[in-house]
């Protein structure tokens, strides 16, 4: 799993306990647009959508992340994101995830990667 | 014949056959989804590998004292539905007279019962409310015959169109970490008296291997627990997933330097050196190695669910508890009519909102969810029409903040259970009863509002309302909290008519 790469196994040990395994059945929506007090998830298995006001404008698969927009701008999510068959994620809360990133300061910048590519793409489609 | 019971030739309750429902397990989930089954007159049998009701009471906590509290003396009358809050033990129902079985059965030396008071609470329930278990009947395998589940035991063979499973989260796991085969599971711990003077290695830091710290401190000579993150605490998270108050001492122990050692770190292997052991653990953040000397090593790691062959029926599963996926109602994801009660429960997230999830793993909140999860079960797969009350317009606004002021579902599963209302096709309102939360925000459906009771991000608990218009929820409605939980306030009165006054008119 990309976010977690850099990890050595006593790290990936301890970041295995700290986020907890979740599952998700088809259709169930796992951030909620204009809802606050979401969370960060990592995706074991699975796919989502990320629609924003109903039109689906992207999807993410095993490996990829979410939520972490909403966390870091302390701001409710401005998509939902919707399991698109059966789904399990690794969750980590909002008042966990800052602690985490910065006892591993490794994950924080693949995580800073991802997120400069998601914007980058963003930009390119704009323009 | 609508919720009776069928007794075979040998006296037995529930012979194999054919019923509309089969409950499996005679714990506080099974008990309390045969009662919620008979009240609406559903026949079912219920059956049980174990000789008697109760459980994993008939065996855990080992030191004997609940993590849960029934507090005798509260400001509401033990038969009363308000009761409940303060009483996280009992099993619950509709009847007056079936509540509040626990605060009589307590021997008044704690607020917290002990193993054989709660095994017994939950005999009596049963007892009272004619709850019978069809005992020593092991459920063996699983198969589908058309529209029926089939379900083999040892007595034989049961047919059904749904089945609810509370067989609990109950078989011992260890981690496959070289080594871990010669140690104890937390299930095979013996007598405290019997580590006096030992050194203790337990590994986990969650609540079942802080028991057994708290538990034999007074024996052990040195006590070390060892897992790969921080222990979190219940009164840190807000939330009966960390480590529960009672627990603490350890940790207290452990910042004097007083023979308690608590350690962030994984544990790479054990080796048994003659009668002892040698733990290699290596610390989550530096990676430094250490070797620590134990004579006793006990693996708290956790209890999968036995949920024998469903996995060849499509059931899936999830973690390493193995815990089924599961919709809002407790319904297998992947296989409907099959449906799990008590423990299983905690496998449902709901919203988790600023990461507190709910009590599901408990006994106060499976009793609610077991409610939920026998309606859902009767509508869907038995046809059943559960007649929802009307309520007058101008009193909508008292009975909200009367619900979150004091609805024991609300606040024994904050931010998971809601009372609902809605606006019926004849624009009458209408009381959905009380409901899952996730489902209410992310299913459509009539025009209305569903109150919860939640902790915010600060830790303050607080009502939020959750309107639906044009079939969607498109955001929460907080309530300020109160100091005292005085959720009648006119303040509050005020902002719960603006919310309600959109779907049901003016109050």
């Amino acid at each position: 799993m990309t976010l977690f790469s850099d990890l050595g196994p006593a790290q990936l040990a301890e970041a295995a306990h700290t986020f907890s395994e979740e599952s998700y059945p088809a259709d169930q929506r796992i951030l909620r647009q204009g809802f606050t007090g979401s969370g960060f998830y990592v995706i074991l298995e699975g796919q989502v959508a990320i629609r924003i006001d109903g039109q689906d404008r992207a999807r993410l698969g095993k490996g990829d992340f979410f939520g972490e927009m909403s966390l870091l701008l302390a701001e409710p999510p401005v998509a939902d994101v919707v399991a698109l068959g059966p789904l399990r994620v690794l969750h980590l809360a909002d008042r966990d995830l800052r602690e985490f990133l910065e006892r591993h300061p490794a994950v924080m910048y693949r995580m800073l990667q991802t997120v400069a590519r998601r914007l980058r793409n963003a930009n390119r489609w704009q323009g | 014949m609508a919720g009776s019971i069928v007794h075979g030739a040998d006296g037995r309750p529930y012979p194999p056959g054919d019923y509309p429902v089969v409950v499996v397990g005679s714990g506080p989930g099974g008990v309390q989804a045969s009662h919620c089954l008979s009240g609406l007159g559903i026949r079912h049998a219920l059956i049980s590998a174990d000789p008697a009701p109760g459980g994993m009471f008939r065996r855990f906590p080992f030191f004997q004292r609940l993590l849960s509290w029934t507090k005798p003396h509260a400001p509401y009358p033990h038969h009363s539905r308000e009761y409940e809050w303060y009483d996280l033990n009992s099993l619950v129902s509709d009847e007056p007279g079936l509540r509040a079985v626990m605060p009589p059965i307590m021997d008044g030396t704690s607020d917290f019962p002990s193993r054989p008071e709660m095994e017994q609470a939950i005999l009596t329930f049963a007892q009272r409310a004619g709850v019978r278990v069809r005992q020593d009947c092991r459920w063996e395998s699983t198969r589908r015959e058309g529209d029926r589940f089939v379900l083999v035991t040892s007595d034989g063979e049961y047919r059904c169109r749904a089945a609810i499973l509370a067989v609990g989260v109950a078989e011992p796991w260890k981690p496959p970490t070289p080594g871990f085969e010669a140690i104890a599971h937390y299930a095979e711990t013996r007598p405290a008296a019997t580590y006096a003077g030992k050194r203790l290695f337990i590994v986990g830091k969650q609540n079942s291997a802080f028991e057994l710290a708290t538990g034999l401190l007074a024996w052990a000579s040195r006590i070390v627990l060892a897992s790969p993150r921080p222990a979190g605490f219940s009164i840190n998270m807000h939330s009966l997933s960390g480590i529960r108050a009672r627990y603490v001492q350890p940790r207290e122990d452990a910042n004097l330097g007083n023979g308690v050692f608590i350690m962030d770190a994984s544990i790479e292997r054990v080796e048994q050196v003659g009668s002892t052991f040698r733990v290699h653990t290596r610390d989550s953040l530096t990676g430094e190695p250490l070797a620590v000397e134990a004579d006793e090593v006990i693996a708290a790691t956790g209890f999968q669910c036995p949920l024998q062959d469903l996995a060849s029926l499509g059931v899936s599963v999830f973690g390493q508890s193995r815990l089924p996926s599961m919709t809002a109602h407790f319904e297998s994801a992947t296989v409907p009519g099959l449906y799990f009660a008590g423990t299983i429960g905690q496998g449902v997230p709901g919203l988790r909102r600023f990461g507190i999830g709910p009590n599901s793993g408990a006994v106060h909140g499976a009793r609610y969810n077991a409610r939920l999860l026998v309606r859902d079960l009767a509508t869907r797969h038995l046809g059943l029409e559960i007649p929802r009350p009307s309520i007058a317009p101008a009193k909508l606004v008292g009975y909200l903040l009367d619900e979150v002021s004091s609805a024991p579902e609300l606040w024994n599963q904050q931010g998971f259970l809601a009372r609902a209302v809605i606006r019926a096709a004849d624009g009458s309102t209408r009381d959905e009863g009380i409901v899952p939360l996730a489902d209410w925000v992310d299913r459509s459906g009539p025009d209305g509002v569903a109150v919860a009771v939640e902790t915010d991000e600060r830790g303050a608990i607080h009502p939020v309302a959750y309107r639906r218009s044009a079939g969607r929820v498109s955001g929460e409605s907080p309530l300020p909290p109160h100091p005292l939980h005085d959720f009648r306030t006119a303040d509050h009165q005020r902002l719960m008519s603006e919310v309600v006054s959109a779907f049901a008119g003016s109050p």
